[in-house]
């Protein structure tokens, strides 16, 4: 069967079980929309090209498939870096498909002609151009491959229009992948494995750290299985979220630059560390010269790359979270570390005292406050996709999630901009699931657009802006280490309801505790999206906070009183 | 300095994606050495790195996770054997040649080519070598240099290949 390449490459994406692309038309991939009108597949027209790859990496992080977004060349291609990049850093696999000039005119500055595999080398796990139609369909099936293997990641598919326009037999058998045969490095190291299991079983302030890569690999209940059997505590990384119900005793929170003070202070104590998928950013381990001094050190990891690369372990088994963690089940003992988890959770009433929910009610309204309501109000049950900044953090400490990919955040390259679009993906790939975007008022005026997507595809979210008017994560470093000098962070706003109306969305503000639960309520029973504006106080701080290069358990902690009142009177 | 043998597709990009690598660990390669093996689909690679062990180590397991690189390793540590090669054109006049030519013998270099005012060695070795007899040559004038950079291998049975050819397992998209 003779067939465009435009053809071939909606038919590979249908074979390959792609439902959705999140794109925006262009010249350079006229030939692609054309083929796509003819095509099954659902062509979501978004506003601004980062919106299609933060809805692609949405999509993929709420499902675990693959996220398809499309651009034209040039200033669509580039317009998609900052989305790539993002899904680079945590590890989502996400294919981009972009336009490119004819083959002719490579390399002659050609109208909206970019380099864009160039551009894009460090930032995607692998890039290609293609510009021969026959080789549209083996490779963008090795794209799939390649971003949804092993350490997950985003990969560019460049293809020249030409090649677009171009036909050749489509045969499925023939364009088979055909990925370069690499060497297949044996990574099981036995005396590793049984370092390991020796210094599981003797441990007695052991300490899980759990991130991402529990969740890529589906490795829950073995995870679960395993925290149970040894009865270790476990702490996460902000995207580790998820991968451990909340409800679990031994779940301490996420720990880190906000993580709460218990979990930092037990990880500076505890003689073992088990870091299970996750990579000691700096965001998480503070100076890394007095980061858990006492602890010896297990790295279960799938990248080779991240041994050693910021903390020096012990033992590191390089494999699959899921297949290692079971290897090591039968070996380890049943454990009872309760009287190190009393030790742990005795500090906890410290935090309590200084916990903002536990403060009288002064009638104005706090940020924790939403999202611990907003928590209550959804059981847990919802998906939240968070912004970047204060209202990320809080989201973290106060809505606790029971179930994996129901937190979906940008944590590696902190993208503001990132909630709203990666919300509507997520939608797309889970309809059935409640969706919540929490997102700070600056974060939301820098991909506000896409709320006319969210009208044009007739899209159920829910939208909780945390509005303080300030870039709120920027004031505090000004407030804590700049003497409150606030440059260039008090953010004019717009009247989000009055603007979500001018959208066709149905939009609220409140200033008042006691309006949060109705609201939410309300705002839950409606099939359309809602818009809710919540005024919150101005000048508040995330605590605690790890001052960046500081010692993990040197935490700037929330004063208990006076509370400092900030907010404009209701 | 590190050593770091890889094998890789041999096709164009790929010595770009390596460079731009290395550039984002912050890693200075010192020499950098490509050219093709008997398979001509695969090319072979010395990357001398400035860098220490543990650098090594995520140089080589980062360069693996490149799709087009096939295998890496860091060869710092084993009996090797390192090679450079230099061409070097040097001032050279009727008086001073004989005793030039001399001391090229020493360091077994060859002269490959002579004009009336200067010659060219070409000498081949290990950096020490080639680094000594620059040293001796100075002082009738270098005009003109080049140099390959180093390439390496492993000695006797320690035998460093690429992948075998098998072909790759159908796999499907997840
Ligand atoms: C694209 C981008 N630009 C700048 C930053 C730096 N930054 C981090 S948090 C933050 C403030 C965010 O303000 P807002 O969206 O209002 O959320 P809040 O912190 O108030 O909850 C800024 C500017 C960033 N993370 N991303």
């Amino acid at each position: 069967m003779k067939l465009t390449g435009a053809e071939i490459l909606c038919e590979t994406l249908t074979r390959l079980g792609v439902k959705h692309i999140f794109g925006y038309p262009g010249g350079a991939i006229l030939p692609v929309y054309d083929a796509l009108g003819k095509s099954k597949l659902h062509h979501i027209l978004v506003r601004h090209e980062q919106g299609a790859t933060h809805m692609a990496d949405g999509y993929a992080r709420a499902t675990g498939g693959v996220g398809v977004a499309m651009a034209t060349s040039g200033p669509g291609a580039t317009n998609m870096v900052t989305g790539i990049a993002t899904a680079m850093l945590d590890s989502s696999p996400v294919v981009c498909i972009t336009g490119q000039v004819s083959s002719k005119l490579l390399g002659s500055d050609a109208f909206q002609e970019v380099d864009i595999t160039g551009i894009t080398m460090p930032i995607t796990k692998h890039n290609v151009v293609i510009s021969k139609v026959e080789d549209i369909a083996r490779t963008v099936r090795e794209a799939f491959i390649i971003a949804n293997s092993g350490r997950p990641g985003p990969v560019l598919v460049d293809i020249t229009k030409d090649a677009q326009q171009a036909s050749a037999e489509f045969d499925w058998e023939a364009s088979a992948p055909r990925l370069p045969v690499k060497r297949q490095r044996n990574n099981h190291d036995q005396e590793e494995f049984d370092r390991a299991v020796e210094l599981l079983n003797s441990a007695k302030r052991p300490l899980i750290l759990a991130g991402r890569g529990i969740m890529l690999s589906g490795a829950m209940r073995t995870f679960e299985q395993f925290v149970h059997t040894s009865d270790i505590p476990v702490a996460m990384t902000l995207l580790g979220i998820g991968c451990f119900p909340a409800s679990d005793p031994l779940n301490l929170g996420m720990m880190g630059m906000h993580g709460e003070a218990w979990v930092n202070n037990a990880i500076q104590e505890a003689d073992l560390l088990i870091a299970v998928g996750m990579r000691f950013d700096d965001r998480v381990t503070g100076d890394l010269r007095v980061y858990a001094r006492n602890a010896k050190k297990i790295h279960i990891e799938v990248d080779r790359a991240e041994i050693n690369k910021n903390v020096k372990v012990d033992a590191a088994i390089i494999g699959d979270a899921g297949e290692t963690l079971a290897a090591l089940l039968p070996h380890i003992h049943e454990r009872d570390h309760s009287e190190w988890m009393t030790h742990i959770t005795s500090s906890k009433g410290d935090s309590a005292v200084r916990d903002i929910q536990s403060l009288p009610d002064s009638g104005h309204l706090y940020a924790a406050h939403v999202i611990n309501d907003l928590w209550k109000v959804t059981a847990g049950n919802a998906i939240v996709v968070t912004d970047v900044g204060q209202h990320q953090m809080w989201e973290a400490q106060y809505y606790h999630h029971n179930a994996p990919r129901t937190l979906i955040t940008s944590g590696g390259l902190g993208t503001m901009g990132f909630a709203l679009p990666a919300a509507i993906g997520a939608k797309m790939a889970r309809p059935d699931a409640e969706v919540w975007v929490v997102v700070g008022d600056g974060g939301f005026q820098m991909t506000m657009c896409e709320l006319a997507t969210i009208v044009q595809e007739k899209i159920n979210i829910k939208i909780a802006i945390i509005n303080n008017g300030y870039l709120g994560m920027v004031r505090q470093w000004q407030e804590f280490f700049y003497d409150k000098r606030y440059v260039a962070t008090p953010l004019v706003a717009p009247n989000f309801a009055a603007l979500a109306n001018s959208f066709g969305i149905h939009g609220e503000t409140v200033t008042t505790r006691k309006d949060v639960v109705p609201t939410i309520e309300t705002a839950r029973k409606s099939d359309q999206t809602v818009l809710i504006d919540f005024r919150v106080e101005q000048e508040d701080s995330v605590y605690p906070m790890v001052a960046a290069g500081a010692a993990l358990n040197d935490m700037i902690r929330r004063p208990n009183n006076p509370l400092v009142e900030t907010a404009t009177e209701p | 300095m590190q050593t770091i043998v890889a094998y890789v597709q041999n096709k164009p990009g790929v010595l770009n994606r390596v460079a731009s690598l290395t550039r984002r660990l912050a890693i200075n390669i010192d020499s950098l050495t490509v050219g093709p093996t008997e398979n001509v689909e695969i090319a072979r690679m010395t990357i001398c790195a400035h860098t220490d062990e543990r650098g090594a180590t995520r140089l080589e397991a980062s360069l693996e996770k490149l799709v087009d690189v096939l295998l890496a390793e860091n060869i710092s540590d084993r009996p090797m054997l390192e090679r450079d090669l230099a061409l070097i054109k040097v001032a050279a006049d009727q008086q001073n040649r004989p005793h030039l030519m001399e001391l090229i013998k020493v360091f077994r270099g060859r002269v490959v080519d002579v004009a009336p005012e200067s010659l060219i060695v070409e000498v081949s070795g290990t950096v020490d070598k080639i680094d000594g007899l620059l040293e001796v040559l100075r002082p009738f004038g270098v005009l003109e240099m080049a140099r390959t950079g180093r390439i390496a291998m492993t000695r006797g049975n320690d035998l460093l290949r690429p992948p075998a050819e098998t072909p790759a397992p159908e796999a499907t998209a997840k």
